[in-house]
C-alpha cells in the first residue's frame, strides 16, 4: 500500500515562503527575534537536521511541526544553547550563543522535553528556586496566578496532574520575563482539556507582545497557536507559511474518505478515482480511499456514480475542511502521529 | 546580589529536599547511633572473668577444694553425676572438668582461649599445694580505664566511616537525581552559574555535617563515655575538612553516571576498600608492613587518625599537618577532575 506521493521535493523558497516572509532573508533589525540559516546537526551517520532556514518575528508564534523523529528537538535544543550546530549559524534577540551566553539566557524563556521537577519540592519553593537565577525577571506570585496554581502554590509537585506540572514547568519559563519562550512539545500527553488551560496560558504570554518558539506533532494546537508554521519531516522543511497558506497550497476545497461495505478499496483504482470529475488525486489508508477534492458537490456525485456503475456498496463517507495533517499525508504519505 | 541568591536558594532546596526523605534521615543520624551503641556494647571490658571449673564427686575431693581455694579467681562448682558434669563442660557452661584421683584427670577444650585460662590456673593451684609455698606476689591491674577500650577505638573511626557515607551518597545520590531527571538539562538554559551550583551541595553538605557531629558527638561522649582529650576547634576543622573532601569525592563519583543503580554500584566500589582497610574498626597496622604506605594514602585514614590522635592523645591539628595535608590534597584533586568531566547534560 505505498502512498501516491512518497518523495516530494522539499518546499524550500516556494511560494509560500515567499508570502509570508519566513525565508531565509534577513528581517529588518529589531523585529526578528531568532534566525537560523543552513542549520545541520548530526549523530554519527545520522543527519538529525539537514539544512533548516526560518525567522521568527517578535510577537509571533512560529510552530516547528513534524512527526516523532523529525528534528524538531534537535532544532529547539539548538535554538535554546544546548546543542552546538555541525553547521549553519543561529542569532537568537540578535546574539550568538558562543558570545553571549549568559546574556541570551536571562532573556529567554525555556521548557524542555522530559523535565522531572522534584516531587517533594512544593510549587513556590521551586519557582523561587528558578527566580533566583535571574536578575530580573516576573513576580512569583504574578507567574503563579498566570499559570493558574495559586491554590496549589504550597503543594508539592508531586500532587499535581499532569496539566499541572506542565503548567509549572511553562511557569518556570515564564519567570525571566522573556522575551523569547521556547517550548517543545508542551502538550504532549495532555488530555484536551489540560491541552486548552495551556494553550491559554500561551496566548496569554502572546497577548503581552512576547514571541513564542514551539514544537508540537499536534496539528489542533499548530492551527490555533502559530502565525507561522515550518513542517519539518527527516530533518528538512517540506513545507512552510502560515497555517492558512499552507492548507490552502494542497489546493482542495476539502477530503473525501470513503470506505466500501465488504469489498477491497483497491477495485476502484487510482486511476478511475482521479479522473472523477472534481478530483485532485487519491490515496489509499488501510480500508479507507482518502480524495483530495477541488469541487465537493460534483466530486461527490461523480463518485456514486462510479460506485453504483461498478455494483459496489459505499460503507463510510465523510467529509472535512483540509487540515494541516492532511497537507503532511499528502507530502509524506505519513501521518503526524502514528496513534 | 543575584549570586548570593541563587546560592541561598539552591542550598535551601538541597536542605528541604533531605529534611523531606524519612530514610536519609535515618541513615545519616540514627543508624550510626545505633552502630556505635552496639558495637559499643559488645565489646565493652569485660574486667578479670574467673574461670569456672566442675568438680565431680569423689575421693579425694577434699585435697582438691582446699588447693583450689588458693586461688580466688577459680570459681568451683562440685557435682555428683559426672556424666552432668561433662554436659556442662559441653555447652561450655564451665570451662574445664577436674576427677579426683592419683593424679586428678581435667578435662577442657584446648581451643577455647577460657579453657585454657582455667587448665593454667587448676595446674598452678595445685603446684602451690604440693609445695606448700604461697603464690609469687603479683599485683594485677585490669586496663578499662577510658580511652584504651575498644569503644574509644571504635567510635572515631565511626566518625569517620559516617562523615564518608553521608557525604558521598547525600551528594552522589542527589546528583545522579538530578541528572536523571533532566533537571540538570533544564538548569543548563537558565543563567545559573555552574559553581552556584556545586556550592550548594558542599553548604548543604555542611548543614547536615553540623547536626550528624554534635549528635553523634553527643552520644559518644555522654551516652558511651568516650574521651574528648583534644580541642574543639581542631575536632571541628578535621570535620570540616573531612566532609568537603567527602563531598568532592562524591561529586567526582557522580559526574558521570546517568542513573542511580550506577552510582550506588560506583560508590560502593570507592568506599568498601576504605571501609576495611582504613582502621574504621581495626587499626589498619594488621594489614601487612608493606602496604601501610598506600593505606595511609586514603582519605578515610587520614580523617580517622586525625580523630583518633585529637579524640584520645588530645593532640592538635598542627600536630596532624600531613593527615590534613592529605585531606586537602584529596579535596583539591576530586573538585578539579570533577569539575573537568562533570555531564551536565
Amino acid at each position: 500500500m505505498r502512498p501516491a506521493h512518497r518523495h516530494v521535493t522539499p518546499l524550500r523558497n516556494d511560494r509560500v515562503d515567499a508570502q509570508t516572509g519566513i525565508g531565509s532573508e534577513i528581517g529588518n533589525g529589531d523585529d526578528v527575534t531568532v534566525v537560523a540559516r543552513g542549520l545541520v546537526k548530526r549523530y554519527g551517520d545520522l543527519v538529525a537536521v539537514d539544512g533548516i532556514d526560518f525567522q521568527v518575528r517578535r510577537g509571533t508564534c512560529l510552530g516547528v511541526l513534524g512527526p516523532n523523529g523529525a528534528g524538531k528537538t534537535t532544532t529547539i535544543e539548538i535554538l535554546e544553547g544546548l546543542k552546538t550546530p555541525d553547521g549553519g549559524h543561529v542569532e537568537v534577540l540578535g546574539r550568538s550563543w558562543s558570545e553571549s551566553r549568559r546574556e541570551i539566557q536571562e532573556r529567554i524563556g525555556v521548557q524542555l522535553q522530559e523535565t522531572e521537577f522534584q516531587d517533594k519540592l512544593t510549587v513556590l519553593e521551586l519557582l523561587r528556586m528558578f527566580r533566583s537565577f535571574y536578575r530580573e525577571g516576573s513576580d512569583i506570585e504574578e507567574v503563579v496566578r498566570t499559570i493558574g496554581l495559586l491554590e496549589k502554590r504550597r503543594a508539592q509537585v508531586k500532587t499535581l496532574s499532569g496539566g499541572q506540572k506542565q503548567r509549572l514547568a511553562v511557569g518556570c519559563a515564564l519567570l525571566s520575563r522573556p522575551e523569547i519562550l521556547f517550548l517543545d512539545e508542551p502538550t504532549s500527553g495532555l488530555d484536551p482539556q489540560a491541552r486548552r488551560r495551556l494553550w491559554e496560558v500561551i496566548e496569554t504570554f502572546k497577548a503581552g507582545g512576547g514571541t513564542v518558539v514551539l514544537t508540537s506533532h499536534h496539528m489542533e494546537e499548530a492551527e490555533r497557536l502559530a502565525d507561522d508554521l515550518i513542517i519539518i519531516d527527516h530533518g528538512r522543511v517540506i513545507a512552510r507559511g502560515s497555517p492558512k497558506a499552507i492548507i490552502a497550497s494542497l489546493g482542495a476545497e476539502s477530503v473525501v474518505q470513503f470506505s466500501l461495505a465488504g469489498a477491497d478499496p483497491r477495485q476502484l483504482s487510482d486511476e478511475e478515482l482521479r479522473t472523477l470529475q472534481g478530483v485532485r488525486s487519491a490515496r489509499y489508508e488501510g480500508s479507507e480511499i482518502s480524495l483530495s477534492v477541488v469541487r465537493t458537490q460534483a466530486a461527490i456525485a461523480g463518485l456514486f456514480k462510479l460506485i453504483e456503475r461498478r455494483g459496489l456498496v459505499l460503507d463510510d463517507l465523510h467529509t472535512h475542511r483540509p487540515t494541516l495533517e492532511d497537507v503532511f499525508v499528502s507530502l509524506t504519505g505519513k501521518h503526524l502521529r502514528d496513534d | 546580589m543575584t549570586r548570593l541568591n541563587e546560592i541561598r536558594e539552591l542550598t535551601r532546596v538541597r536542605v528541604v529536599l533531605f529534611f523531606r526523605e524519612p530514610e536519609a534521615i535515618f541513615w545519616v543520624f540514627i543508624f550510626p547511633l545505633v552502630l556505635a551503641a552496639v558495637l559499643g556494647f559488645a565489646f565493652r571490658s569485660a574486667g578479670v572473668e574467673p574461670s569456672k571449673v566442675a568438680v565431680v564427686q569423689g575421693e579425694g575431693i577434699q585435697r582438691l577444694l582446699e588447693a583450689f581455694q588458693r586461688d580466688e579467681d577459680l570459681d568451683v562448682e562440685v557435682y555428683e553425676d559426672r556424666q552432668e558434669a561433662f554436659d556442662k563442660l559441653r555447652k561450655a557452661a564451665v570451662d574445664a572438668l577436674i576427677e579426683p584421683g592419683d593424679p586428678p584427670r581435667l578435662a577442657f577444650d584446648p581451643d577455647r582461649a577460657e579453657a585454657a585460662t582455667a587448665r593454667l590456673r587448676v595446674q598452678r593451684a595445685l603446684t602451690l599445694a604440693m609445695d606448700g609455698g604461697v603464690d609469687a606476689p603479683l599485683g594485677l591491674e585490669p586496663v578499662t580505664e577510658t580511652g584504651s577500650r575498644y569503644v574509644d577505638f571504635l567510635f572515631p573511626g565511626l566518625l569517620g566511616m559516617n562523615l564518608m557515607g553521608t557525604g558521598m551518597w547525600g551528594i552522589g545520590f542527589a546528583i545522579a537525581d538530578v541528572r536523571r531527571r533532566k533537571f540538570l538539562k533544564r538548569l543548563m538554559v537558565t543563567p545559573m552559574r555552574r559553581s552556584s551550583f556545586f556550592l550548594s551541595f558542599i553548604l548543604s553538605r555542611l548543614v547536615f555535617l553540623f547536626l550528624e557531629i554534635v549528635i553523634l558527638a553527643s552520644f559518644g561522649r555522654w551516652v558511651l563515655g568516650v574521651p574528648f582529650e583534644g580541642d574543639l576547634i581542631s575536632f571541628s576543622i578535621v570535620c570540616l575538612l573531612g566532609a568537603i573532601t567527602f563531598a568532592g569525592l562524591g561529586i567526582l563519583v557522580a559526574s558521570r553516571v546517568r542513573t542511580i543503580e550506577g552510582v550506588s554500584g560506583l560508590m560502593n566500589l570507592v568506599m568498601m576498600p576504605m571501609w576495611l582497610a582504613s582502621g574504621v574498626f581495626f587499626s589498619y597496622e594488621r594489614f601487612p608492613d608493606a602496604i601501610h604506605p598506600v593505606l595511609r594514602l586514603l582519605p578515610l585514614t587520614g580523617l580517622i587518625d586525625a580523630l583518633r590522635a585529637i579524640m584520645i592523645d588530645g593532640e592538635s591539628i598542627w600536630q596532624q599537618g600531613p593527615e590534613s595535608a592529605l585531606l586537602a590534597g584529596w579535596c583539591v584533586l576530586t573538585f578539579l577532575v570533577a569539575l573537568k568531566i562533570f555531564r551536565w547534560e
